[in-house]
């Protein structure tokens, strides 16, 4: 069997960060596990601006960004093997990790790591999941299926197109089909808010003239074999939806941007606790899960709004991974848990051990619903932690806090996390 | 002239043909979609019923129980997905019990055996998801589940390599009755054979009026399904059935064959044939009479939900007769428990048929047939000599089912082979998963155009 200090499980941004930053850190033997033909994920597929500004300090496109690692990774000779995909990842009785894989060249054999990391990403809510009434027809697609037909394999899948869910990749698909010569009719949202970033509704839809229906939805899905078109409805503040508001919108394109889901079924057959509210595993201050060696980072871990984000934090894992896999043994210290409050709806990590947090950790976190002149207040016990001023919190952007490792000596509590009126 | 016109690809026409395969017969099977099993065939229960619902006597009691006798055998011999998992009729009310006890009589009747009733405690030790609202239940252990389009294809499959032709995508659009036997007309040409079987679904009224002037109607009854995620699928591992109860007919609830878990259906008759969409009320009445025999069913973990047509005859039992047009055989009206029955009413169907023919053995006759093999069902060591083989057999497309390219390029590359994406999912699963299809699909329309030699945007979900 072949063994490995780190296997990194996915080739995206997340995977490919993660393997740069343990290498800096000293892991020599690593590989990175793409089940794709090439590396970068789904970055490769987002050919608009807009990433690498935090990174890179310039806006690229994903295929850019993603490139920019890819040659990180090429360059500092770190293996990595294409169209591989993880079928089993399980904790061994001497601590290493047995990983079975499936691929041309390999077959279906089982690999040994001491570290593994989690980059598998995540994956869009079907249809079928959203439990929307009516037909089956072709043309109905999730918004990333789509962006990957139109912009990697130059499908031309419609002419008038309904959106549904406001999300990121949906907001960039209404422009993209704009561009494409199609033309999008609205946006609708359930929430009375977008679930996308407030830049991407400005240029995706603004500067196109495309509406955005916020409490609104699709009920209805009209046309047996091909779409003929969906009614629209607004929805009462249940989002129950007001039958007589239905409005029947003609269309061959229904695009659902309806929310991502972290790929976590590996993780749950190694029997790693899984965070209820992000779907993604439940990680301490270093990104490791509930099994000793294994970290997860990335969207795999929760949906971030920013691959630059995405990056830091997978470097983060990496780097622990490589501590790990080269025998750091964890500071046998107390490890407090984070409680969220009012409007906080998670956080990442979900328990910080002071006796093993960097010099800054990081705890990130969407609220629940729009706020407008809070404080973002972390406390444990009578100790404040950080209290910082925000004009206004929206579910769609991610908070991240940062807090000192000297703050967190001596604290004795759990800590808690919630929003305070400024 | 052929010796026979099957109208209607589905379970029943399939089995017909199958068994016609099996003399020195020619053989057509016509259906207006793309692929076989695409009208009621595909969106129903997946049950192989016991036999104890049938009232004694019908013919859906006789087709039932042998059908459910046949089906292992066939699902063996054709390599279809078969489990034999049990069934429950659950029982809400003391004062219902007495309809446990009439379906145990019918089962006796009917000479299904391994039925019992048990009580409420007893029903929750093996299922121990049941509410504590049930009171009793009756137990039949012969139940079964199987995947109907696995055995759909599989009949046509064995069916085609027996010589039987299949022209999909034609449209019958008349019967003429001539002295030599009939004219089937198409929208692709006239097809003249000596005897014609109606399996046409709930079209089965249409295409009887073609010919004969004795009425014959078929009402199509919507049935929506919930379909839940491989990780919901040990929630039963029996089919949970319900005694009507004031809520009406109850649904059921079952593990499929494939291991996911499937609730529904919904009753309700309505005139348009074409009306297969789910509505918000139909899902709203699974998630409420479901929860009355199963707790905490994970409704969240939904992936799908769809709809099945039941053509219901107007004879209250199957309608399999030679009409009063000689040579001209109905086999209409199939509700369930049609899917079980298929293979029994497909014998029966040769049988009418052979009165009308010369009925010479054909000995050249294939009783076997391999499905797509399915890599995640072998050994290591036989994946491995089967990558080693073919390396598309290493390279998953559809994640969540772990479907690889070596399983699609099969299903394309068969004979009668998948031409849609729904026809590629249905013989490998590749979008079958929780994604629906949201990673494969790219891929899977990628090699369905290098296939046909057709644009990516040209590649059809389904239909004609």
């Amino acid at each position: 069997m072949e063994n490995f200090d780190i296997i990194i499980i996915g080739g995206g941004p997340a995977g490919m960060a993660a393997a740069v930053s343990a290498k800096k850190a000293g892991a020599e033997n690593i590989v990175i596990l793409e089940r794709d033909k090439v590396l970068g994920g789904i970055l490769n597929q987002c050919i608009h601006g807009g990433f690498g500004l935090h990174t890179f300090g310039e806006e690229l496109t994903g295929p850019e960004y993603a490139e920019r690692y890819a040659d990180m990774v090429r360059d500092m000779d770190i293996p990595y093997e294409l169209e591989t995909m993880v079928l089993d990842v399980a904790p061994k009785p001497d601590g290493c990790k047995a990983v079975t894989v499936i691929s041309p060249t390999r077959g279906v054999c089982e690999l040994s790591a001491k570290a593994v990391v989690l980059a598998m990403g995540c994956r869009e809510r079907p249809r079928g999941a959203l439990g929307i009434a009516g037909f089956r027809p072709k043309g109905v697609y999730t918004a990333g299926t789509a962006q990957k037909l139109v912009n990697l394999e130059g499908v031309h899948i419609g002419r008038e197109v309904v959106i549904l869910g406001s999300g990121d990749i949906g907001l960039i698909m209404a422009r993209r089909m704009t561009l494409e010569g199609a033309h999008v009719a609205a946006v609708a949202e359930l929430m009375p808010y977008s679930s996308g970033l407030k830049r991407n509704i400005v240029q995706c839809l603004d500067d196109y003239g495309i509406p955005l229906l916020l409490s609104h939805t699709v009920i209805d899905i009209k046309g047996k074999d091909k779409l003929e078109g969906v009614v629209i409805a607004q929805v009462d503040e249940n989002r129950v939806p007001i039958k007589e508001t239905a409005k029947l919108y003609p269309c061959d394109t229904l695009l659902l941007s309806c929310g991502l889901i972290p790929e976590n079924e590996l993780t749950s057959a190694a029997g790693i606790r899984i965070d209820r509210r992000t779907n993604g595993a439940m990680v301490n201050e270093s990104l490791e899960t509930s099994i000793e060696g294994v970290f997860s980072c990335g969207n795999v871990l929760h949906v971030h709004d920013l691959v630059d984000f995405v990056s830091e934090e997978s470097a983060r894992a990496g780097e622990n991974a490589a501590k790990y896999a080269l025998g750091a043994k964890r500071e046998k210290c107390e490890s407090f848990d984070i409680e969220t409050g009012n409007g906080v709806r998670y956080t990442v990590p979900v328990s910080i051990s002071p006796g093993n947090a960097d010099e800054l950790t990081h705890i990130r976190f969407r609220v629940g619903d729009v706020y407008k002149n809070v404080s973002v207040v972390v406390k444990s016990g009578e100790t404040e932690l950080v209290r910082r001023k925000s004009r206004i919190l929206v579910p769609s952007e991610m908070v991240d806090l940062l807090i000192k490792k000297d703050k967190l000596q001596g604290i004795s509590e759990n800590i808690k996390v919630y929003l305070e009126e400024a | 002239m052929i010796d026979v016109a099957i109208i209607g690809a589905g379970a029943v026409g399939c089995a017909a043909a199958m068994e016609l395969s099996k003399y020195k017969l020619s053989v057509c099977v016509i259906d207006r979609e793309s692929d076989v099993g695409e009208g009621t065939t595909k969106a129903n229960s997946a049950i192989v019923h016991a036999g104890f619902d049938a009232v004694p006597g019908t013919l859906k009691a006789r087709f039932n129980v042998r059908g459910s006798e046949m089906m292992e055998e066939l699902s063996k011999r054709l390599d279809f997905a078969y489990k034999r998992n049990g069934a429950m009729v659950l029982c809400f009310d003391k004062n219902d019990e007495g309809k446990l006890t009439e379906l145990k009589e019918r089962a006796d009747k009917n000479g299904v055996k391994g039925v019992s009733i048990i009580s409420g405690d007893r029903a929750r030790e093996l299922e121990p998801s049941l509410t504590d609202e049930v009171t009793a239940a009756l137990l039949a252990e012969s139940s079964a589940i199987v995947c109907p389009f696995e055995m759909t294809i599989a009949f046509a499959e064995n069916a085609y390599a027996n010589g039987v032709e299949f022209k999909l995508s034609t449209l019958v659009t008349g019967v003429e009755k001539t002295d030599a036997g009939f004219v089937v007309k198409t929208d692709d040409g006239d097809i003249e054979a000596k005897v014609v079987i109606n399996a046409a679904g709930v079209y089965a009224d249409t295409v009887h009026s073609f010919v004969s002037d004795k009425p014959l109607a078929i009402t199509p009854r919507k049935g929506e399904y919930i379909l839940m995620d491989r990780s919901a699928g040990g929630t039963v591992s029996r089919t949970i059935f319900q005694l009507p109860t004031k809520m009406g007919k109850g649904i059921l609830v079952t593990p499929t064959v494939h291991g996911n878990l499937l609730a529904g259906p919904t009753a309700e008759n309505i005139d348009d044939k074409e009306n297969t969409a789910t509505t918000t009320d139909g899902l709203a009445s699974v998630k409420a009479k479901g929860a009355l025999s199963v707790k905490n069913i994970p409704w969240g973990s939904m992936i799908t939900s769809f709809t099945g047509l039941r053509a219901v005859g107007d004879r209250g039992d199957f309608i399999i007769e030679e009409s009063d047009v000689p040579g001209f055989i109905d086999a209409a009206g199939i509700e369930s428990p049609g899917l079980t029955s298929a293979p029994a009413i497909g014998e029966y169907l040769c049988e009418l048929a052979g009165r009308r023919l010369d009925m010479q053995i054909n000995t050249d006759y294939i009783a076997a047939r391999s499905g797509v093999i399915h890599l995640s069902a072998l050994d290591d060591e036989h994946k491995n000599a089967l990558i080693k083989k073919d390396p598309a057999y290493g390279r998953i497309v559809c994640r969540c089912e772990s479907i690889t390219e070596g399983e699609i390029r099969d299903a394309i590359n068969r004979p009668l082979g998948a031409t849609t994406l729904d026809g590629v999912k249905r013989r490998t699963r590749a979008g079958m998963g929780r994604c629906q299809g949201g990673f494969c699909s790219p891929t899977v329309i990628k090699l369905l155009s290098e296939k046909l030699g057709i644009a990516m945007r040209d590649v059809k979900k389904n239909g004609k």
